[in-house]
């Protein structure tokens, strides 16, 4: 008698994943309880960590909530903060080119930072030689455990979040999740540029009372342009001391 | 307290979030091949996104609050300064909240 077996692929990319799901916990958690914190109904809560998917993005939204931000600026302040799975979307499409319509809609909703960090490694390493096939088998097998364990820790994040007192600031864990995003991305010098840019951006926001609360989108913008100048800035810089050193 | 939204005006702003996130995610992988390449200087400006925009959403909760910047007496930004040497340190999610939730209620409440 034959034991059903999951296909290989399916199997390396719930082991891959494995460690970065006990990461992503403590964050689904926060996005619960949060969301409960800012005023949204359970429903509601569950409902927006299904429908969006991509907990950065949710987590702002649910403190522009809690703050009665006018509902565009929650939008596009979560919209600006997803912008980057664009370069996410262009790099992993080669891999899926060959899937069809219905797989390639399934791959681009569970499209996340890890899924596809996880991924892209996965394919690039020579040794793999994946087939367009198996190349979908580890690319859900990351996605789907992600969503599933994602799901899961709202919901309990909302269960616990709702015995809550005020008094604990619970609210507080949100900048604090963004804090351990923030410092591992900034890398490069450029990188640290667009964090200070967009973060003091914000910061005269916040204190000129701009309309709106689009200090935070005008802020990430600013950043993003600052991180831009000073890249092409540095790398000007770099080519001419380059040339200079050669003479 | 999210008390001013009708459940409607919630229910539009989590759709159309998703549903522009959405579009967002499978832009390249739906239209590959029909566009011709991908222009280099908007990838790389792409990069930028994380750092400016998280930037964006965590100074201004630990620096200014209340909305106007505080240094003196704002527990907040004591519990971010431990938060961020947690994470410098540790790269750890959970750490850092433990941390930076830990510090706040010890200023807040006590020992």
């Amino acid at each position: 008698m034959s034991r059903f077996r999951l296909p290989a692929e399916i199997r390396r990319g719930v082991r891959d994943v494995a460690p970065l799901l006990i990461g992503i916990a403590p964050f689904g958690l926060v996005a619960g309880a949060a969301a409960v914190d800012a005023g949204l109904t359970p429903l509601q809560a569950v409902g927006l960590s299904v429908v969006v998917f991509a907990g950065a993005s949710q987590l702002a939204a649910i403190d522009l909530f809690g703050s009665n931000a006018e509902l565009l600026v929650v939008v596009l302040t979560g919209v600006v903060i997803n912008l980057r799975m664009l370069m996410y979307s262009a790099s992993i499409a080669p891999h899926f080119r060959v899937l069809r319509s219905a797989w390639k809609s399934i791959c681009a909703y569970v499209l996340t930072d890890q899924a596809y960090a996880l991924s892209i490694a996965r394919y690039t390493d020579a040794e793999a030689e994946l087939d367009p096939r198996e190349r979908r088998h580890y690319y859900l097998a990351v996605g789907v455990s992600l969503w599933i364990v994602w799901q899961c820790c709202t919901i309990l994040g909302i269960a616990v979040g709702a015995r809550v007192p005020d008094s604990w600031g619970l609210a507080f864990a949100v900048p604090l999740v963004f804090l351990s995003l923030l410092i591992p991305v900034i890398t490069t010098r450029p990188k640290a540029i667009a964090a200070v840019v967009g973060g003091s951006v914000a910061v005269a926001g916040d204190v000129f009372a701009v309309p709106l609360d689009l200090g935070l989108v005008i802020g990430g913008l600013a950043g993003v342009l600052a991180g831009v100048l000073a890249d092409e800035w540095l790398a000007t810089s770099a080519q001419e001391s380059d040339l200079g050193g050669g003479h | 307290m999210a008390a001013e939204y009708s459940p409607l005006g919630v229910w539009a702003a989590i759709v159309a979030l998703g549903a522009l996130t959405f579009g967002i995610r499978g832009s390249f992988i739906h239209l590959f091949g029909r566009i011709e390449n991908v222009p280099d200087r908007a990838m790389n400006a792409l990069r930028f996104v994380p750092p400016a925009v998280f930037a964006a959403l965590t100074v201004p909760a630990f620096v200014a609050p209340e909305g106007s910047i505080a240094v003196v007496g704002n527990e907040r930004l004591v519990a971010g300064l431990v938060a961020a040497a947690v994470t410098w340190y540790l790269d750890d999610v959970f750490a850092t909240i433990v941390a930076g939730m830990a510090t706040l209620w010890i200023l807040r409440f006590g020992v």
